[in-house]
């Protein structure tokens, strides 16, 4: 079977010339060329074989698609690849360390904070962003922040104490 | 889903940008932030032959105030820019009020005020904020720029007048007179969702006055409405409770709900009904507080 990727990759006969896009990704240079097209989404999962990025919904509600873009959350299915030349991109693949889980991924684990785990890679992006701002939120301030990310599971009350955990944890509290 | 293919141009400069779409002779689409046009190419609502990036232009992401209150909000400027906004919180308190209700968290990072406006869905809030505010825009194009008022800006359900080699460098508001103050209130069966219905006040103080006030509503039309009779009928005066159920009637008049997935017509007029009453007795308050 053909892979996205590979069906969206630049068509010999199409006028539409191809783009080569650098790219921060997790903070290692990478390069593609690609059709203008091709979601930042598809680059990232069928390109880069990250597949850490999972797409929900693909109609720009759900958020399980969320990575940082220059440090800020957005939905890649609803960019394009061609859009990250020249930017950073962080990928869920690009928060623990060879040995070391990121704090907000022990948190999801201490606290439960996942069921199915589609949602959690973009929940635990979007968290991140949230701590790097906020170092000590509310749990209020949790929730607002993840109000652009959907749980099918539902299994929001203890997402929330992940990321709270988390926050703790990065405190040093 | 993936959109039909396009030609890509990431221009440096305005004018690069307009010549780029003087070239693409109407088939070019500006593209900002994307949180509306990239869903519609997806689902093929729209096949544009070439995308004019604009996100590389330097100069387009400020929103500033004005030594005399104006205020200007540029192209690239992002909803997140506005919801955490310090001078929009202390200036402007209808715009402050929306911006946190703009679709979701992520998309705010992203979505563009501007791009809302020229956008012009009939559910798009911003639209019914600057129409209350009696805002503009101001579009440059390759031989160039104009005004356009917000109600002049759009012509119908998802068009607008600019012209094909025009791009919307600037929203702006214009400096109150006198002191002001607003709302915004959106009915959303979940975040993120599109208003069932949303209702914009901005109205300007003076002497315990209603010097200018300005009322319009989001998703109860084929495009925003202006109801410029309920809010003529808070000018002029205080707030009382009288006046404030006679323009929350005539906003209810005003609205052109139609039955869908989000409610019936009648609970749609009723919304603004509640709505537009609910945010004038705020400000009413709000002044015998101040008084």
């Amino acid at each position: 079977m053909t892979s996205l990727f590979e069906e969206i990759t630049p068509d010999p006969a199409s006028d539409v010339p191809v783009r080569r896009v650098t790219l921060t990704l997790n903070g290692e240079r990478r390069a593609a060329e690609i059709e203008p097209r091709l979601l930042l989404a598809h680059l990232l999962r069928s390109g880069f074989k990250l597949t850490g990025t999972h797409t929900g919904c693909d109609t720009t509600n759900c958020g399980a698609c969320t990575v940082l873009f220059d440090g800020k959350p957005v939905k890649s299915c609803t960019m394009l690849a061609v859009q990250a030349d020249g930017h950073e991109v962080t990928t869920v693949e690009g928060l623990a360390t060879a040995s070391e889980l990121h704090p907000i991924q022990e948190g999801f684990k201490d606290a439960h904070g996942l069921q199915c785990g589609f949602c959690t890679p973009g929940m635990m992006l979007t968290a991140k962003a949230l701590l790097d701002e906020n170092p000590d939120p509310t749990e209020d301030e949790v929730r607002w922040a993840l109000s652009g990310n959907l749980c099918r599971c539902t299994g929001y009350q203890n997402i929330v104490k992940a990321v709270l955990w988390a926050a703790a944890k990065q405190r040093g509290a | 889903m993936y959109p039909s293919r396009f030609r890509y141009e990431a221009p440096r400069s305005l004018e690069e940008a307009t010549a780029l779409l003087r070239d693409g002779g109407g088939e070019a689409k500006v593209l900002a932030g994307g949180q509306s046009l990239i869903p519609l190419m997806k689902l093929r609502f729209a096949a544009p032959e070439m995308l004019v990036d604009i996100n590389e232009i330097p100069g387009l992401d400020s929103h500033q105030v004005d030594a005399d209150g104006t205020i200007r909000i540029g192209a690239l400027c992002r909803h997140a820019d506005l919801e955490h906004s310090t001078v929009l919180a202390s200036k402007q308190p209808t715009m402050a009020a929306a911006a946190p209700l703009i679709a979701d968290p992520i998309v705010r990072n992203r979505g563009t005020l501007v791009g809302s406006l020229c956008h012009a869905d009939p559910q798009g809030d911003w639209a019914s904020v600057i129409t209350a505010l009696g805002g503009h825009v101001v579009a440059q194009g390759s031989s160039g720029r104009r005004t356009i008022s917000m109600t002049d800006l759009v012509s119908g359900p998802f068009q607008n007048v600019l012209a094909s080699d025009e791009i919307v460098v600037e929203a702006v508001v214009p400096a109150p007179k006198g002191t002001p103050a607003g709302g915004y209130l959106k009915l959303e069966r979940r975040v993120g969702d599109f208003a069932t219905a949303g209702v914009a006040v901005a109205i300007e103080w003076s002497g315990g006055s209603i010097t200018r006030a300005g009322i319009a509503l989001t998703g109860v039309g084929p495009s925003t409405i202006d109801a410029t009779d309920a809010a003529q009928a808070v000018v002029g005066g205080a707030l009382t409770a009288e006046r404030i159920a006679h323009a929350a009637e005539l906003a209810a008049q005003a609205a052109q709900p139609r039955t869908d997935h989000r409610g019936s017509a009648a609970f749609k007029r009723q919304i603004i009904r509640t709505f537009t009453a609910r945010l004038l007795t705020r400000l009413a308050s709000a002044d015998e507080k101040a008084a």
